[in-house]
């Protein structure tokens, strides 16, 4: 079983998860078109890299976004975009 | 076969067993396999080969023999070379008819040159209609033993193990890297296939079995845990070993599957031996030298007299020897002198001579083959590894990829990394044992300090050990094939002319051999029979085995009993506080998700009627409930609602619906406006849980600056709905609080007061049942008591508990949908009839834009009441609405039936149905097609509520309010409640383990985003009879006795914007405690209870038998011990499953 890295609780066995796929950014509801909307609902890039993830941890009822890499599972915390805003990377 | 004077280091010649075999009585020894013990007794013919009946002898006398599956009483497909004897259990042959010894199938070894590979798939193909017929007669070709529908079912179990270092093989490669890795400190698991630990010593001389019993003594002094018997079935994604156990030493558990997380691997499984291709070679007296030397050495069993030993290595030199020493005349023949083997030859399938490539014969009753090696690198292939061919000892090794894919994590020792002298390979294994060690301690502190309570900047590195230095590898003579054909897969009666013909037809690739020819399909899982026929398909193309690669190993390694995968099956149930008094009153239960609840009392329709005429109650605790508290939450409201709250006044109620971002209806219920920034929102009961991790979702993503904070309280309340005209009477009569008038307590308003003496219960007057009705909501402790007086004082108003079903029936007459039945994953909320309820006017609402497009398109499916024409039918959900028929003479599908009853009060059939727009209009004509097939016309009714359109009885006059005197004999008559109830059933001290109720405790919860108490999450602080907790970021918890609530609340505010909640009635807790409670709680919980990963004060959350839980490790005078509490309605099932688990397995 997967295990996935909370940033809370540490790395805990996938079934403790909730997990609700590739990350994606809401568009403005006010001004969005249907094109617009429809991508946001239904398509993702589901890429055969690293990709942003969100996850829920049951133990510790917190959502958080977390790198995997698609091809080996390989976890990486937290995710590269937020340490560039850091600059840590 | 005979069994010898003397000899046999497994077994124990005191203890006699006596057994049955095919009906008769027979006995071997205390040790004894089931075919050791009958070779013991002179058998030598133990199965009938699958496909050709041919009789078949002791091929490998381990697990893995393909001749020796037996029925074991109720027990099919036994390993019988394996399995160990026990007093009276009866064993037969399989796939025999009418016995071993004459078997009628044997006739298609006579017609075997038409039984070739593809045999079946061409003749039984054409013409298909006959297939049921092929199907009945080719059932009874199929191999393997008999289920036993009426069997006692066993106790399987499962436990979670998280040791640093697992070591998969026992051998001493295995054992020395066990040893070397525990004395630096890490937990090591080592798992063995067999029954006992030393790999090729154990059958090997007795100096030899001598130094595997030391290695085992150092292995257990260093303090290593050994599992016999058991099997790691597959290697799977995260360092997941699944370890079959097959001997449980607790009593009465049949199977364990232990899901085992190690930090690292070491992979010790040692060496297969390999059969050799020749005619013959399934001739009963044909076998492994492994074989030989265990019945000899082992079990004492001479399986022949006169032996002919062919080799290639020093196996079979020991085979000979160990033969030669018990009595047998041998002869050795060595392949790297260039002798080849032609063929063995007897009569009836019996060895009786053995001629080779020379033209030799020599007569024998037994031949020994010792031709090559197979790696079982199985579990190396799941960790991610493509293991490669070498052609100078032709078998497959590991490569660098194993370390790299596992991150250093998976490691290799003993005969599967290479050759050497005993010496070499025990330092291999130490210098493995030790590297691994090394790495699983660094894996240990970094798991540890990313846990809530470590200190994250604690990490400590152990330097990483030497890496050891590779071992050697010993040439080995390339023997697949003679130049005879002969069987490749003994399990599946394939030959290497089979593969040759198959290949020959197309079939040249190893993925798609094996599924034409099932070719390695067999129960030995391909360990006996992989490598020999990718051997045959590479000579067919002239190619190394190395090109032709091989098929993917996959799991599981051994083949794996049904009740071992499915364990030990935790089901939770949920109940209400209300929950004994349903069941002993004929309560006919629903199963709604994980809860239990009333369908109905015997009587649907009139339980029903009498909430129209008198007064009804029911439980309806399982709505969901969220406590909600901050300044935003109406901001919240707006956002995840349609309609509108901003102007929702103190006191007041409101519905509300709940669509998704596509625009789809999620859920629906009513919120209230209970207090300055204090609402109680209520969801449908099969929609709580999601929708509190969706309005989770939307506070930490989105609006994170939002100051709100949702407290799941679904089970802090017992939820009491009465409805009727006489509801205001008895509510009345049990409470003195709260003015009743219409004016004072108006429809969709909620109120807080003493009901029966129980303070703090919220009322609010909604009408899901299209009558006067208070929906109470008291603190879960006192359901039992409030529903009791519900029922003693509305005696002569006619009160009556009504069920899930009366409540459908009465909502329907309403002409209410509920979510899910009436609305499905593609109702928009236009069309389930909300659409007036939109409020797209608002900064942001979830769905908007969908909600808006919806709103400008005039296509959208309408739900509407429909009256049958003829009252009496009454048309099954989901039956189809037709219009007349298209041109093309098909149905014209317009819509469905989506709820239908009989109605009590109109004494006919109502439905509520989802049309095309265009017969949603009233009085439309539709046509009903019935399961039968008929049509029953039907129309839209004027309506959407059959009862009361005007909604007149949900209200009453507002001078008929209620006399003074009644409401006071509530005071005077009803005493407080009787006492706090637990849900919880303990069973209090077993023998090693105590499980104690302490629910009877205060617990409140404050949250708070900016300030916050000096309890750092995941840890704990014992202060006297009171516990504080950092029970998550952001949140912390205390508990005490009942009297201190109002103290533990004070305790807890540490800054402004904390907000705290009572959740003593909410929570079931219990006290796991005494020797036994890790081991008890290891079966249920996959956390590591170790003490550095979960010391004395640890706090976390994690599920326990599948209810998701609070737990603290909160020893009591040093003693191990740990709190639970998790949501109320839980609390039976788990404490009761607790309670047997303790009785079962610790």
């Amino acid at each position: 079983m997967l295990l996935v890295p909370c940033p809370n609780c540490g790395p805990r066995d996938a079934g403790d998860f909730r997990h609700s796929g590739e990350s994606i950014s809401r568009p403005d509801p006010s001004s969005a078109t249907p094109a617009q909307w429809r991508e946001y609902l239904f398509l993702r890039n589901n890429a055969a890299d690293w990709r942003v993830e969100t996850w829920y941890c049951r133990a510790c009822r917190t959502w958080f976004s977390t790198e995997r890499h698609t091809m080996t599972n390989r976890f990486r915390t937290p995710p590269v975009d937020v340490l560039e805003q850091r600059g840590e990377s | 076969m005979k069994r010898l004077n003397t000899g046999g280091a497994a077994i124990d010649r005191s203890q006699e067993i006596s057994f049955r075999w095919n009906g008769k009585r027979t006995s071997g020894f205390a040790g004894d396999t089931i075919v050791s013990a009958l070779a013991g007794s002179g058998i030598d013919v133990f199965s009938r080969s699958m496909k050709y009946h041919r009789p078949r002898g002791v091929m490998t006398a381990d697990f893995w023999d393909p001749n020796c599956s037996f029925q074991v009483g109720d027990e099919p497909n036994v390993r019988g070379a394996h399995r160990l004897i026990s007093d009276a259990i009866d064993v037969s042959a399989q796939n025999v008819w009418p016995s071993l010894e004459r078997d009628f199938m044997a006739v298609n070894s006579l017609v075997g040159r038409f039984l070739t590979a593809g045999f079946y798939y061409k003749t039984f193909m054409a013409p298909s209609r006959l297939w049921p017929v092929y199907e009945k007669v080719l059932a009874k070709f199929a191999p393997g033993g008999t289920v036993d529908w009426k069997s006692e079912p066993g106790l399987y179990t499962s436990s979670y193990l998280h040791p640093d270092v697992v070591v998969v093989g026992g051998g001493p490669a295995g054992l020395s890297a066990a040893t070397a890795a525990a004395r630096e400190g890490a937990e090591v698991l080592v798992v063995e296939h067999d029954h006992g630990v030393g790999g090729h010593l154990r059958w090997g001389t007795d100096s030899d079995r001598a130094v595997a019993t030391e290695l085992e003594g150092e292995a257990l002094a260093a303090g290593v845990q050994i599992l016999t018997d058991s099997t790691a079935t597959g290697w799977y994604e995260g360092a997941w070993l699944a370890i079959n156990q097959r001997t449980v030493p607790t009593a009465g558990v049949v199977e364990k599957l232990i899901r085992c997380r190690a930090k690292t691997t070491v992979l010790a499984p040692g060496l297969m031996e390999r059969p050799y291709v020749f005619a013959g070679n399934d001739m009963v007296g044909v076998m492994l030298a492994g074989a030989a030397r265990r019945l000899v050495n082992l079990y004492g069993v001479l399986p022949g007299e006169r032996a002919v030993v062919f080799t290639a290595n020093a196996e079979g030199e020991l085979a000979a020897a160990d033969l030669e020493a018990a009595g047998a005349s041998v002869t050795l023949v060595d392949a790297r002198t260039g002798a080849t083997l032609h063929s063995a030859e007897g009569s009836r399938n019996r060895l009786e001579k053995v001629v080779f490539g020379d033209g030799t014969e020599i007569e024998a009753d037994l031949l020994v083959t010792s031709t090559g090696w197979t790696a079982p690198t199985s579990l190396a292939n799941m960790a991610g590894d493509k293991p490669e061919y070498d052609d100078a000892t032709a078998r497959f090794f590991p490569t660098e990829r194993l370390e790299s894919a596992s991150a250093g994590h998976v490691m290799a020792t003993g005969g599967l990394a290479g050759d050497g002298s005993l010496e070499q390979l025990l330092v291999h294994g130490a210098d493995t044992g030790r590297a691994a060690a090394a790495r699983a301690l660094t894996a240990r502190n970094q798991m540890r300090a990313a846990t809530a309570r470590a200190d994250r900047s604690m990490v400590s590195e152990v330097p990483d050990a030497e890496k050891p230095a590779a071992l050697g590898r010993q040439p080995h003579l390339a023997m697949f094939r003679a130049e005879t054909h002969g069987l490749v897969d003994f399990s599946e009666d394939i030959g290497s002319k089979d593969l040759l013909g198959a290949a020959t037809e197309g079939f040249d690739s190893v993925e798609l051999l094996k599924r034409f020819s099932t070719v390695t399909m067999g129960p030995t899982q391909g360990k006996l029979s992989t490598v020999n026929s990718v051997a045959v398909l590479a000579e067919h193309h002239g190619q190394t085995i190395g090109e032709v690669g091989t098929t993917v190993w996959r799991p599981p390694f051994a083949p794996i009993s049904l009740g071992a995968l499915a364990g030990h099956n935790f089901a939770p149930h949920r109940g209400s506080s209300i929950q004994s008094w349903h069941e002993s009153n004929a309560m006919v239960p629903l199963h709604a998700g994980q809860w239990v609840r009333p369908d109905h009392y015997g009587d649907p329709q009139g339980e029903a009627a009498n909430v129209r005429s008198n007064v009804g109650i029911i439980d309806v605790t399982p709505l969901g409930k969220l406590d909600l508290k901050g300044a935003n939450v109406p901001d919240l409201l707006e956002l995840i609602y349609v309609n509108k709250w901003r102007k929702l006044a103190i006191g007041a109620v409101r519905y509300g619906v709940m669509v998704g971002e596509d625009g789809i209806v999620m859920d629906d219920g009513v919120t209230a406006h209970l207090g300055e920034d204090h609402y109680l929102m209520t969801t449908t009961s099969s929609g709580a849980a999601s929708v509190w991790e969706w309005i989770e979702n939307w506070l930490q993503t989105e609006r994170p600056e939002w100051d709100v904070v949702v407290t799941p309280v679904t089970t802090a309340y017992t939820s009491i709905n009465v409805a009727g005209p006489n509801s205001r009477e008895l509510i009345a009569r049990l409470c003195a609080d709260v003015e009743l008038t219409e004016s004072a307590f108006p429809y969709m308003n909620v109120r807080t007061g003493t009901v029966a003496g129980v303070a703090d219960c919220i009322m609010w007057r909604i009408g899901f049942t299209g009558e006067l009705s208070y929906e109470i909501h008291v603190p879960a402790g006192y359901g039992r008591h409030v529903w009791d007086a519900l029922l003693a004082d509305g005696a002569d108003l006619g009160v009556r508990a009504f069920g899930v079903e009366g409540q459908r029936i009465l909502r329907l007459e309403k002409g209410h949908f509920i979510v899910g039945q009436d609305t499905d994953a593609l109702t928009r909320a236009v069309s389930a009839g909300i659409g007036g309820l939109v409020k797209l006017d608002k900064a942001d609402t979830i769905g908007k834009p969908e909600l808006a497009w919806a709103a400008e398109r005039s296509d959208a499916p309408q739900l509407v009441t429909v009256l049958t024409d003829d009252g009496s039918q009454l048309p099954s959900e989901a039956s189809q609405i037709l219009g007349p028929d298209r041109s093309d003479g098909r149905p014209n599908i317009l819509g469905r039936i989506t709820s239908s009853r009989m109605s009590p009060a109109l004494g006919r059939s109502i439905c509520l149905a989802q049309v095309h727009p265009s017969v949603a209009g009233a009085g439309s004509r539709l046509s009903v097609l019935l399961i039968d097939g008929s049509r029953i016309g039907a129309v839209v009714h004027d309506h959407h509520a059959f009862v009361d359109p005007e909604g007149e009885r949900m209200y009453t006059d507002e001078e008929t309010s209620i006399e003074q005197q009644s409401r006071g004999r509530a005071n005077t008559r009803r005493g407080g409640p009787a006492g706090f109830a637990s849900p919880v059933h303990a069973p209090g001290s077993l023998a090693t383990v105590s499980i104690t109720d302490e629910t009877n405790t205060a617990k409140i919860v404050m949250r708070s985003a900016t300030s916050s108490l000096d309890i750092d999450f995941g840890t704990s602080r014992r202060d006297g009879d009171t516990l504080l907790v950092g029970s998550r970021p952001g949140e912390w918890m205390a508990f005490g006795p009942l009297s201190k609530a109002g103290e533990l609340t004070e305790a807890l505010r540490p800054g402004p914007d904390s907000k705290t909640i009572d959740l003593t009635h909410g929570r079931a807790m219990l006290r796991v405690s005494g020797e036994a409670s890790r081991d008890l709680l290891s079966h249920v919980c996959n956390v590591d209870f170790a003490d550095d990963f979960t010391p004395d004060g640890a706090a976390f959350g994690a599920y326990v038998a599948g209810v998701m839980c609070d737990l603290v490790r909160d020893d009591v005078d040093g003693a191990t011990s740990y709190l639970i509490h998790c949501d109320r309605s839980f609390g039976h099932w788990l404490s009761e499953t607790l309670g047997d688990l303790a009785g079962r397995v610790v």
